[in-house]
């Protein structure tokens, strides 16, 4: 026994923070890369929805057919009114949906231009951003997916442990983080169940189902691969699954962001930059670097 | 795809969500020329993988009568404003010729009851515009490829470009009025044909009377209307303002096939 050893042995411990290792390059890489996608791809997807602010289900929708959400303007005895319709609801949205402010005057347009690429109105340029980023996000995801598979980060990561599925261990996360209460110590040391789940629900299902809707839009694609556009029945409800699950994913990201800021901002910036996340923890493994 | 990380970001998320907004906010970038170039690769690389999926004869979904829209929208030119448009339209296009030149051993002058002497087919598709709607037609007509080899390609021939009756956008230089290209790929696709007849009907007015192009595997623009001219060139880089067509001379891609 060393010194150090029976020291520690006899002395309450002070809690110690230790560095450990947290994240892969590859997934550091691909996590930024992917940031950079998606805030072109929402913002200039908000572009290509105002060509057109209404959304459809089945094969075909156009200005006289029946759509289920539409951002309308409306003209309320002399003043516009924007107006966020859904099935036959409707929302007073003016200034945001519908209808908002374009150099000082009130007009007519779906999403507002603080939130599209370009900001004014642009179809053409909106779609040259959108689909070169859809191509970087593809690669960049499919590297992310290559890694996650053979790397091993989903089984080691990502897939839940015996017991994490649980009601009761579920149940007991919820509580958790409900009350802002965060695994501490050595339980950081990985994902928790909730973490888990939902990154793997975003990672192998809405990102991919974006992918697969925005390629049924496209006329070429459903004529090399005629299943895509049976599969989600119509290419009108596949432009509409495109933007709802846009739509998850922004609050993913909202709630994703709420965690980071929750649960120790710097901490989790740098763990995603250098790799390395602080815990704290009372008796100190050895070999702490080599436990990731 | 994203996603990992567990609780972090967010300052660096918010830096590039917040340049990104800038960005937005005065749009420099997108009126660069070396970005626009940048961005533009792009285009390259969806016609080199759409065409590398799609086989020359992979034919477009075809519908039943009871998927037609019930309103069929009406987009771009709604009626050609010009007198000598008004004057064809006066006596039901009996007078309207449709003419095939550039390089052809043959060129052809066609009157529409010419056309519908010719073998015809009868399509039901789905109309893509690039604003995000679409619209289910019945459309009838003549294949491309028929009057291309009736008239005979000379050996440079690479694109068709089609040549209409209507000035979508009013100019001092006459570069608003409306044409259309494609390659041989498309003009030999067995669902390409030139349109007279639309559910069942001549082809009415808003929909590009008396004939129209249909190239299934693309998106609305290409569908050119009030065809007047076919011309076979080896390049479309001395029509307007070079890029082969009205709206891609105003940004959009040639090829729209996504």
């Amino acid at each position: 026994m060393s010194a150090t050893d029976s020291f520690l042995s006899m002395t309450p411990q002070p809690a110690r923070r230790v560095l450990v290792k947290r994240h892969s390059l590859a997934v550091r890489l691909t996590h930024w890369i992917n940031v950079l996608c998606l805030s072109f791809l929402l913002m200039s997807g908000l572009q290509i929805f105002n060509a057109h602010p209404e959304l459809y289900w089945g094969q075909f929708g156009a200005d006289a057919d029946h759509s289920f959400l539409a951002l309308e303007a409306v003209d309320d005895n002399g003043a516009l009114k924007g107006v966020t319709r859904i099935g036959s609801v409707e929302i007073p949205t003016t200034g945001v949906l519908g209808a908002s402010v374009i150099n000082g005057e009130l007009r007519p347009r779906g999403f507002p231009t603080w939130i599209t690429i370009p900001s004014y109105r642009d179809l053409a340029a909106g779609r040259r951003w959108h689909f070169f980023f859809a191509w970087l996000f593809v690669i960049n995801g499919l590297v992310y997916l290559l890694y996650g598979f053979f790397a091993g980060h989903f089984r080691r990561d990502l897939a839940p442990r015996a017991g994490e599925l649980t009601p009761r261990h579920l149940a007991h996360e919820i509580v958790a983080h409900a009350r802002l209460r965060f695994p501490k110590g050595d339980a950081a040391r990985r994902y928790n169940v909730l973490q888990k789940l939902t990154y793997l629900a975003v990672a192998l299902i809405l990102l991919p189902l974006m992918v697969a809707t925005g390629l049924t839009m496209s006329p070429g694609i459903d004529a090399a691969v005629p299943w895509l556009v049976d599969i989600f029945g119509g290419r009108q409800s596949a432009r509409s699954i495109h933007f709802i699950a846009a739509s998850l994913l922004v609050l993913f990201v909202i709630v994703h962001l709420a965690m980071v800021l929750l649960s120790g901002v710097f901490n989790n910036l740098r763990s995603m930059i250098t790799g390395r996340y602080a815990i704290e923890t009372e008796l100190p493994p050895e070999g702490e670097e080599r436990r990731s | 795809m994203t996603i990992r990380i567990n609780r972090r970001r967010f300052l660096i998320g918010a830096g590039v969500t917040a340049s990104a907004a800038a960005l937005s906010g005065c749009s420099w970038l997108t009126e660069n020329d070396s970005v626009q170039r940048v961005l533009a690769m792009a285009e390259r690389l969806t016609m080199g993988s759409q065409r590398f999926l799609l086989s020359d004869q992979a034919l477009a979904r075809e519908f039943t009568e009871a998927d037609l829209s019930p309103v069929f929208k009406s987009n771009g030119t709604h009626r050609p404003d010009s007198e000598a448009y008004a004057a064809l339209a006066e006596n039901n296009f009996a007078d309207w010729r449709l003419v095939v030149d550039g390089l052809v051993e043959q060129p052809l002058s066609l009157s529409l009851a010419d056309l519908k002497k010719l073998p015809s087919q009868t399509q039901i598709t789905r109309h893509d515009c690039v604003e995000g709607w679409s619209a289910i037609g019945k459309w009838t007509g003549v294949p491309v490829s028929l009057l291309m080899m009736t008239a005979g390609l000379k050996p440079d021939a690479r694109y068709l470009v089609f040549h209409c009756a209507d000035e979508y956008e009013k100019t001092l230089d006459g570069s608003g009025q409306y044409y259309e290209s494609i390659d041989l790929v498309d003009a030999f696709h067995p669902q390409t044909i030139l349109a007279y007849g639309m559910n069942g009907e001549d082809l009415a007015v808003p929909h590009g009377a008396p004939l129209r192009l249909r190239v299934e595997r693309q998106l609305g623009y290409k569908q050119a209307k009030y065809l007047m001219r076919i011309e076979v060139v080896d390049s479309f880089a001395r029509f307007y303002r070079g890029k082969g067509g009205f709206w891609e001379d105003r940004g959009y891609e040639w090829y729209a096939g996504i």
